[in-house]
Formats: structure tokens, C-alpha cells, sequence
């Protein structure tokens, strides 16, 4: 399954058992992008860290 | 059984977590923070229980009072999230327990946050209450440092930042912490956080390894999780010089990818026996 990095044009190999919503790194441009549609794949930029992120 | 998971991203964890209950045959519903809306007139959910994965603090927070409100058990509740995610509701909720913990002072004015820190000594670490990942801890090492720090904080901070929370520096002589797991009325395992950086978060950087969950070890622990209103919790601990074990935070929706190899544990199997356990029936 290949989906194209919208940041650099790169074309993205999905590993098996890739889900939505999953952030994955563009092997080019080392963009973070979140999986926002597995059919068809596409690709978008992960939202930059919020204020109340994480653990 | 419904079974709902509130997500953000869908990290490692959350991977772990679904192939956990998937393994299991047991149906559940992805509830993604970014879509989900809450009829809060209406106010009946058709969960029976909800485990809360979401990296917003303000909307897990949110959410599981919305749920909790519903009759619906989360895991982990409403309450534990309120406290965990605000460092000092977890510090006051550990002294008020008894469990070890760094000396810290709270004020509230540059002036009065200065003598604070005074007070415990240099170095001390200023923390925003609010705030994870380890970002925007600061350690003072002198009263310059301090004198800018605070005066930054004053005017670029938010709101947030004009709460001082102001600890002791415990320093590290191992140049480790621990991060202990708990679930329920078990430490199930730990590592050690080892980084030649006084931040020692894995999300920074830290390397893990084991660490023995000796019976000390575990009663501070389950003692810590008990004084937020236990669940399933990540406690870190610091230890001091003098050989004490200190509790510096508790987190409520913890990572846990970096502590699987090395503990040996199944971390995710461990949260699905405790989520489903705590479901209605």
C-alpha cells in the first residue's frame, strides 16, 4: 500500500496492519504524518505538539 | 460488552492495545477524540467501560467526567485523571498519603516564587503544573538563572505559568530514575530511565532496562497509585543520595513501549485484564 508524503512528493510504503489515525515518519523528509484514510492511503502532516500533550 | 477506547494518535501503545483485545476476540469501538461529540443533555453513553488513550489532558479529563457522570466506568476515572495530570493536585495528594516525595514549595508571584526557591536551595526545578513529556522543566542553578527564568515565564508564560510550582533538585547518582507500573493493587514492573541528561523521559531520550520490583519498591508504588485513586498508573520515582526512594509524578495514560522488552512483561494484556475487569455488568 503506497501513499505519497505531502510535504516532500516522496512515495510512502503502509506496512501491513497500518491503521488511521497512526503517525508515521516520511523515510525522505523525515516529516511526522498521520494516516488520515487507509482506501485510498493518504497521508497528512501530524499536528505539531499541543500544550497538553502527552505523558 | 461495549468496549470503547478513547484515542488521539494511534501510537505504539494503542497498536499494542487493539492486537490485545483482538487476540481476544473482543469487539471495541475506536472513539477518536477529533470526531467524538458528547450530548451532554442526553447524557447516556452505550459503554460499559472505557479505556481513555488520548494524549490531550484537557479532553481525557473531559471525557471521562462526561463518562463517570454517565455511570460509566473509565479507566482510568475522571478523578485520577485530575489529579495525575496536574502536578500539584499529585504532589498534595501524596503528602496528604504519607508518600515520599521531593520537597516542593507553590507560589504565586515572581517575588514570592524567588524567596521559594531560595528556601529549598540551588539547584531547585521549576515545573509547569500542567505539562508533559518533560517540556519546559527548567533547573536553576543560581539566583541569576532564577531571576530570568522567572521574569520569562512572567511575560511570555501563560496563565499557567504564573503558577510556581518549585521543587528540590534530587540529583541522580546513578544518572537514572525509575518508572514503576502499576495496575490495580500490583507493581507489575519497572525499568530504570537511564540518560546523561537530567531529564530522563524516554519520550526525551532515556534508555531503558530493568529494574528489581522489590517489595519496598512495590508497596511505595501501589501506595502512590492508592493516594490518586488507583488504576492503571505510571509512577516515576527519584533516588535520593541518602539511598530514599522518592515519588516525583504519577502519570495516568502512560506509555509504555520502552518497558516491555526489557521487564519481560506484557503491559498491554496486564490493561486489558484490568479494563475488562472494571467494566459494568
Amino acid at each position: 500500500m503506497n501513499a505519497t508524503c505531502p510535504e516532500c512528493d516522496a512515495e510512502i510504503t503502509l506496512p501491513a496492519g497500518t491503521v488511521e489515525g497512526e503517525i508515521v515518519t516520511c523515510p525522505d523528509c523525515a516529516a511526522e504524518l498521520e494516516v488520515i484514510s487507509l482506501d485510498p492511503p493518504e497521508l497528512a502532516l501530524a499536528p505539531q505538539v499541543g500544550e497538553d500533550w502527552g505523558e | 460488552m461495549r468496549i470503547g477506547i478513547l484515542c488521539s494518535r494511534i501510537r505504539v501503545e494503542e497498536k499494542l492495545l487493539f492486537a490485545e483485545l483482538e487476540r481476544r476476540a473482543i469487539a471495541y469501538e475506536r472513539i477518536d477524540d477529533d470526531e467524538v461529540i458528547f450530548d451532554l443533555n442526553q447524557g447516556r453513553y452505550a459503554y460499559d467501560v472505557v479505556l481513555e488513550r488520548s494524549i490531550h489532558h484537557s479532553r481525557a479529563l473531559y471525557a471521562l467526567k462526561v463518562l463517570n457522570d454517565a455511570g460509566v466506568p473509565t479507566v482510568n476515572t475522571a478523578q485520577v485523571a485530575d489529579v495525575c495530570g496536574d502536578k500539584f493536585k499529585t504532589t498534595q495528594a501524596l503528602i496528604r498519603a504519607g508518600v515520599p516525595t521531593p520537597r516542593t514549595r507553590m507560589a504565586f508571584s515572581p517575588a514570592s516564587a524567588l524567596r521559594a526557591i531560595e528556601e529549598l536551595g540551588y539547584p531547585a526545578v521549576l515545573k509547569p503544573a500542567i505539562g508533559s513529556w518533560g517540556r519546559l522543566i527548567a533547573k536553576v542553578n543560581d539566583r541569576e538563572a532564577a531571576e530570568a527564568l522567572l521574569e520569562h515565564k512572567e511575560i511570555l508564560g501563560s496563565y499557567h505559568h504564573s503558577i510556581f510550582y518549585i521543587q528540590e533538585y534530587v540529583p541522580k547518582p546513578h544518572g537514572r530514575d525509575i518508572r514503576a507500573f502499576v495496575v490495580g493493587d500490583e507493581c507489575i514492573c519497572a525499568i530504570y530511565r537511564a540518560s546523561a541528561h537530567w531529564i530522563t523521559n524516554t519520550a526525551r531520550g532515556g534508555q531503558a532496562s530493568v529494574c528489581p520490583v522489590t517489595p519496598a519498591l512495590a508497596d511505595l508504588c501501589v501506595s502512590a497509585a492508592y493516594a490518586v485513586g488507583g488504576g492503571v498508573v505510571a509512577i516515576d520515582i527519584l533516588e535520593a543520595p541518602d539511598g530514599r526512594l522518592l515519588v516525583n509524578e504519577v502519570n495516568y495514560t502512560m506509555e509504555f513501549r520502552n518497558s516491555i522488552q526489557p521487564t519481560g512483561v506484557d503491559i498491554p494484556a496486564k490493561i486489558i485484564d484490568y479494563t475488562l475487569a472494571a467494566a459494568r455488568r
